[in-house]
């Protein structure tokens, strides 16, 4: 008895440390869960995370916080952290599956990764939110109609803090210098590409390291040759990236690649180089989304004046479907709200946010956005104003290449986007990629 | 001592904390991982049992041997590099630079100690070719060649991998090596010279077997590194151009997390596992055969 008593008493430390041991343990895997910017609910800050690209939304974030969103951030202050849109939707799912989400933060570039996190129970339902706090009257009916279609069920899932068109931009001085008129067709788009080819100027500004400038223009060859409702097609089974008609518009992006209009070494140049190239004069022609326009209007970044640049509609294919008119627009990656976080102190910024980033963002920034604006400013570059009528004058829009696809289809098409466009990659070799990992499912 | 150490309890003690976080941090996510190489899905949208499927898919998913190949390819390949020049090297050491190797040997280990990113971004630099021409470039341009996109090309890409293993890792074997290479009695080298061997002879004769066991570590260490090659491809050339350069563990790592797939993804786990398990038994049967020849 006795020596049992010993045995035990000299076991209590070892298994106290063992204990003391578990217990640092599960702390720090608890504490790795909420690393980064996550927090939780009623924990006296308002977390966001954003792309480290995309300065905009933080930037209306925090003027919103020194104005109609004073109160809230009294209660609640703003903090916030970012990451590599290359790497967003990876990190999104890794913070997600850790409960380790803001409480607001950019929602998921692949819608189909997106209805995953709302089947999970991971993003508030915005419609209802907006409801209860009485200002769901406060987004534009076109911005949320286009948000609610990405996602599926019919609910509003993120706030579009972008609404953007898409199409190419040039730099009107080296157009006209070289006798180029803006193309109408995309047989115009590749003799102006080879003129000024040969007169020494960069066709395209491409961010082919991102990949996805590259396979836009694929989709929206797509949509110009087959119609709006081609991509549908794919989604729902009814037809094959591989077959001959799809390949046609790889391959007619491919020949552009081919024949060097996209630069040297396009595969190297990121998002940031691309811009910088166009806004330096280094080429003609940017393909590219009008959230740009808060480059266009920075001084400092564009070189070659805000007047200088223009917006053509992505070109007509002769004989096809499909119309000019039919503009690819998107919301950008429009932003989320962490279920599991909403509280008070987040719904008191979702309202003053649901109330005031309109006109934020389009007087401090320059970027149209979903929400309603009150108070235009009077002196917008004309740039911002073309684009402005071109969202009011569209009579319809298209979505992108990848919005309906998975998540590994949308990632190999992205990765393999800098092969169409050096030309390593033949438009069939392309289109074989995506569909096989499409059919995953 | 020896009554401590003969003392369960103590042993408990002492083993105990470790033993537990051993545990914790390595056998309970390889179990768990196991266990999801027969499901299919994610923590987002729940798991559910598939049998066998993620294998089958395993075998014929064609950039899962892409990957293979891949890897095997660079492991061989670097490998090889690694161990041959290491040995030029420590060879160099000992017979040509003698006492004075030091400040080289610093010099060569240099790469070792720098972190793999900034290693990355060097000769991301030095290789770029657009949007500013990198020195590489500059030059093959002064000798008339052309400006060309080394991370746009699959084999050149996989060339600059290679270069930049090679010249990160040269110096640690050429190290580990050389601790081999000295550890050979000096009077065996000397009787040797006096029998008439010298040069390749000596070496091929008397230096060679005598550094064979270490060899054969490098080589374990070696192979075994370069099949789980993952920090250099991403930092260099994050598996591209396309999927050109991307090996099993990066493929693994994007079907886990960025496909949203960790079924399939623990599957492609267990097959680099298994992988680098063959090598190695295959590497400590033909040591252990070397060895009882000597």
């Amino acid at each position: 008895m006795t020596t049992a008593t010993r045995r035990a008493r000299r076991l209590a430390p070892a298994i106290a440390l063992i204990g003391v041991g578990a217990l640092a343990l599960s702390a720090c895997s608890g504490g790795s869960g909420g690393s980064g910017s996550g927090s939780g609910a009623g924990d006296g800050e308002f977390s966001y995370l954003g792309q480290t690209e995309n300065t905009t939304i933080i930037t209306t974030l925090e003027t919103l916080a020194g104005h109609q969103c004073k109160a809230a951030a009294d209660a609640a202050p703003l903090t916030s952290d970012d990451i590599s849109g290359t790497q967003w939707d990876q990190q999104l799912q890794l913070l997600a599956s850790q409960d380790g989400l803001s409480d607001m933060q950019m929602a998921a570039g692949t819608p189909a990764l997106m209805s995953e996190f709302i089947d999970g129970g991971k993003v508030l339902d915005l419609s209802t939110a907006l409801d209860d706090l009485g200002v769901s009257d406060r987004l534009v009916p076109a911005a949320e109609s286009t948000v609610k279609a990405l996602y599926g069920d019919g609910a509003l899932y993120a706030l579009p803090t972008e609404f953007n068109i898409e199409g190419f931009w040039y730099n009107k001085e080296l157009l006209a210098d070289n006798g180029v008129e803006v193309p109408e067709t995309w047989d115009d788009l590749v003799d102006a590409a080879s003129t000024l080819k040969d007169a020494g100027v960069q066709p395209f500004a491409t961010a082919g390291k991102d990949g996805w400038p590259v396979t836009r223009l694929v989709g929206d060859y797509i949509f110009r040759t087959l119609g709006a409702d081609a991509l549908q097609k794919v989604a729902d089974g009814d037809a094959k990236l591989t077959d001959p008609e799809y390949v046609a518009a790889a391959d007619a992006v491919a020949e552009l690649g081919t024949a060097g209009y996209f630069g040297d070494a396009v595969g190297s140049i990121d998002y940031n180089a691309s811009m910088n190239l166009f806004l330096t004069g280094k080429a003609a022609f940017y393909y590219m989304g009008s959230w740009a326009l808060a480059n266009f209007n920075d001084e400092e970044q564009n070189q070659i004046g805000v007047d200088n640049v223009g917006f053509a509609r992505f070109p007509a294919v002769e004989g096809g479907k499909g119309s000019i008119d039919e503009v690819p627009a998107n919301v950008g990656i429009p932003v989320m709200f962490a279920e599991k976080n909403y509280d008070d102190e987040s719904a008191a910024w979702l309202k003053c946010i649901a109330e005031g980033y309109g006109d934020t963002a389009l007087n401090d920034s320059g970027v149209v956005s979903g929400f309603v604006v009150d108070n235009p400013p009077t002196d917008l570059p004309s740039t911002t104003q073309a684009v402005q009528e071109e969202i009011a004058n569209a009579p319809s829009s298209v979505l992108w290449f990848e919005a309906l696809f998975t998540p590994k289809a949308t990632g190999i098409s992205q990765n393999n986007g800098a092969g169409l466009a050096n030309g390593s990659l033949s438009g069939e070799e392309f289109m074989k990629l995506v569909q096989a990992a499409n059919d995953e499912g | 001592m020896h009554k401590v150490l003969g003392d369960k309890r103590a042993i408990l003690v002492l083993l105990g904390p470790a033993l537990l976080v051993y545990s914790l941090v390595m056998l309970v996510p390889i179990v768990w991982s196991l266990f999801y190489t027969v499901q299919d899905g994610n923590p987002i949208t729940g798991f559910t049992f598939n049998g066998f499927a993620n294998f089958a898919k395993f075998f014929q998913d064609p950039a899962a041997w892409n990957a293979i190949f891949f890897t095997l390819k660079y492991a061989l390949i670097l490998t090889a590099l690694q161990v041959i020049v290491g040995y030029l090297l420590s060879l160099m050491y000992v017979f040509w630079l003698r006492k004075g190797s030091g400040i080289i040997r610093t010099i060569v280990f240099f790469p070792v100690v720098l972190p793999t990113v900034a290693v990355a971004l060097l000769f991301q630099r030095l290789f770029e070719a657009a949007p500013t021409v990198g020195p590489v470039n500059s030059f093959l341009g002064i000798l008339g060649g052309q400006n060309l996109d080394w991370f746009g090309t699959p084999d050149a890409s996989f060339w600059v991998i290679i270069a930049m293993d090679l010249w990160r890792s040269m110096g640690f074997y050429a190290v580990l090596l050389y601790a081999g290479l000295v550890d050979i009695p000096d009077e065996l080298i000397e009787s040797a010279r006096i029998d008439g061997a010298s040069g390749w002879k000596l070496i091929r004769t008397i230096v060679l077997p005598l550094s064979l066991p270490v060899l054969l570590s490098s080589i374990i260490f070696s192979i075994n590194g370069t099949l789980k090659v993952f920090d250099t491809v991403v930092a260099l050339t994050n598996g591209g151009p396309g999927n050109a350069t991307t090996p099993l563990t990066l493929y693994m790592f994007r079907t886990s997390f960025a496909y949203g797939d960790y079924g399939y993804g623990s599957t492609i786990a267990l097959m680099l596992t298994i992988l680098c398990l063959l090598f190695t038994v295959f590497i400590f049967r033909s040591t252990r055969r070397d060895l009882t020849k000597d």
